[in-house]
């Protein structure tokens, strides 16, 4: 690391943890999620993230030395090779399902049927093998001709293994394996890469709030809403068994780059989708020992409240203080500020709107109306307050350069 | 009959509102009078999702409900009696984004609050809208949309109805996501709504 870049690293982190630790510091820290917007920005395709990783880290470099943000959202991608060789359902990426110009989106289904719950509390091994793997992932199919996991006495099944489907299973699985570790040599390496550079990232995935995993994962939106109903004391149970396994996972993290910030997205919890009662019966508990959790393994959690949490702000007192990142989206940012001061960092919240069809002199208006009220005496870091792919090159450039110019404290 | 029924669809009551219509059809009544009654439990559901006495698992738990009971009613009825429709509107996710859970509680508000639904589901073309219109005449098009890649989608999507010539005939709404006034502007439509209740009321102003 070079002087000047280990001299800009220090104070970029120092800014940011300033605010998240809520001190005030020098200026306003500015960050953003860059997303696709450097495929954007350099002329290169969504597709290259997942195809052409070289290719994708040179554009995103230069993105990011460009803007020089205090940090940035750093997200790696599967490679599409793998996601084609293990035929995953969940996902559709760009080239597969969506244009190689668009970002990658999640398919949400219900994977599990609400009569599997037994299965999934009960015998979880055998259900993830035998039945849900097989419905992700097209790849693991023959999964479901195996005999029940607990009828087996140690014998290996060389009769199914040598069938054709299983064979294929299990020569493009080593394939695939292989591939996703070259895959990660040469993506987990850009968060140390840029810390070098002098630039702190975050983005480490430190997992869902459990009802969210219920919901995305298994259940789907739907089922999962009408478990609340109908399988409410299972669903609840569900939720927990989900509690300990992400807390084993935690103990095992290994978050890329030195800011140790991880991320935890939430999807269904906002207002809008469920009730106060239900929010505090089935997402906030769990969600709550969670981020405790994440926080006890030495992890900063940086929370992307996405939609809005404006009625939910008083549960996120129950946080420890300074400890927590929120990333805020649609919420009112006033009331957030009102409620969170002097408890919770806020990031956000400028639109992508704004960014992508607005001119360059809206932006400005609105980066220093929220320096003015969200960023007063601290705890506040500007940054888009959503996905920013599509937004205008110069009115990315304005919200960091008014920051830098207007954000200063005295 | 005394709107047990609707209150039992009302209050998601699901054994309840079974075992009655089993046993009104049992009693001999008219299937269709039991509908309407059902119907008007669901039109309660959505009064109460708008005066944020509900939420989404009530609304997607009473339409399970629902189609339950239409289950049911459907091979004892001699012919559906239609309900007279207020308008027509079409509705559906604009190219390039399969986000429908917007959408589909717009749907949903809009068909119990009488209108006459055409959904075209997720990633529709502007071509489809185009021939929708086309098809149905409906004089009202919702665009939903929940990344940021529906903000020219929805751009694209209102020129492409201008170029057809049908832009005076319908008039358009959009939301979802980050979809904001800003957005409306840019996309040439006519109004853009917060949530699905605002998509009922600019119906109800337009038709």
């Amino acid at each position: 690391m070079s002087k000047l870049a280990d001299e800009l690293y220090r104070e970029r982190l120092k800014r940011v943890t300033d605010a998240i630790e809520l001190r005030v510091p020098d200026r306003v820290p500015v960050s953003t999620p860059f997303g696709y917007f450097p495929a954007k920005y350099c002329g290169i395709l969504a597709h290259d993230a997942f195809y052409d990783y070289p290719k994708w880290k040179q554009a995103y470099k230069k993105t990011v030395i460009d803007y020089e943000p205090d940090m940035f959202r750093l997200v790696t991608n599967e490679s599409g090779q793998v996601l084609e060789a293990v035929i995953s359902k969940q996902t559709l990426w760009p080239g597969h399902g969506v244009p190689e110009t668009s970002a990658q989106q999640f398919v949400e289904g219900e994977y599990m049927t609400a009569d599997e719950y037994d299965m999934f509390l009960n015998n979880r091994a055998d259900f993830i093998i035998r039945h849900y793997l097989p419905r992700v992932y097209g790849l693991f199919e023959p999964l479901a001709n195996l005999p029940p996991l607990n009828t087996q006495t140690g014998v290996i099944p060389y009769h199914l293994l040598a069938t054709p489907e299983f064979s294929n299973l299990l020569t493009t699985l080593v394939t695939a394996s292989k591939q996703t570790m070259k895959w990660r040599a040469e993506t987990g390496t850009f968060a140390a890469e840029m810390d070098e550079l002098g630039y702190p990232s975050y983005g480490g995935f430190a997992g869902l709030a459990p009802f969210d995993m219920i919901s995305d994962n298994f259940r789907g939106m739907r089922g999962a809403m009408l478990d609340m109903y109908r399988n409410p004391d299972k669903l609840l149970e569900a939720c927990d068994i989900l509690l300990q396994q992400q807390a084993q996972m935690i103990k095992a993290l290994n978050i890329p780059g030195k800011t140790k910030i991880g991320f935890i997205p939430l999807h269904r919890g906002a207002d809008g989708f469920m009730s106060g009662k239900q929010f505090e019966t089935f997402y906030w508990p769990t969600l709550k020992q969670h981020i405790n959790n994440v926080i006890d393994a030495g992890i900063t959690p940086c929370v992307f409240f996405e939609g809005d949490y404006t009625s939910r702000l008083e549960y996120l007192l129950e946080l420890p203080k300074g400890k927590v990142l929120g990333q805020f989206d649609s919420s009112d940012i006033v009331k957030v500020k009102d409620v969170l001061k002097n408890h919770m960092c806020i990031m956000g919240n400028v639109p992508p709107s704004l960014l992508q069809t607005g001119s360059t002199e809206d932006v400005k208006d609105y980066c220093k109306w929220l320096i003015d009220v969200v960023g007063k005496d601290g705890g506040f870091i500007m940054s888009p307050r959503s996905a920013i792919d599509e937004v205008k090159p110069e009115n990315l450039k304005m919200m960091f350069d008014i920051t830098k110019e207007y954000g200063v404290y005295n | 009959m005394s709107g047990e029924l609707t209150k039992a669809l009302a209050d998601l009551q699901e054994d309840e509102a079974i075992k009655l219509v089993n046993q009104w059809l049992e009693d001999g009544k008219d299937p269709n009078e039991i509908l309407v009654e059902a119907r008007d439990g669901m039109e309660t559901v959505g009064k109460r999702f708008g005066d944020g006495e509900y939420f989404l698992p009530e609304l997607i738990f009473s339409a399970e409900i629902f189609k339950e009971l239409t289950e049911i009613l459907k091979p004892k009825m001699q012919g559906e009696v239609k309900q007279k429709k207020l308008g027509k509107v079409i509705v559906g996710t604009v190219a390039g984004d399969i986000h429908d859970i917007g959408k589909d509680i717009v749907v949903f508000m809009l068909d119990i609050s009488g209108y006459e639904v055409t959904d075209l589901g997720v990633d529709v073309p502007p071509a489809k809208f185009v021939e929708s219109i086309k098809e149905t005449g409906a004089s009202v098009v919702a665009l939903s949309g929940f990344l940021t890649l529906a903000f020219d989608a929805m751009k694209e999507t209102v020129e492409a109805i201008s170029a057809a010539g049908l832009r005076d005939k319908v008039k358009i709404m959009i939301g979802g996501g980050q979809i904001d006034e800003e957005i409306r502007k840019h996309a040439g439509a006519d109004a853009y709504g917060r949530d699905a209740m605002a998509g009922v009321t600019m119906a109800k102003e337009w038709i």
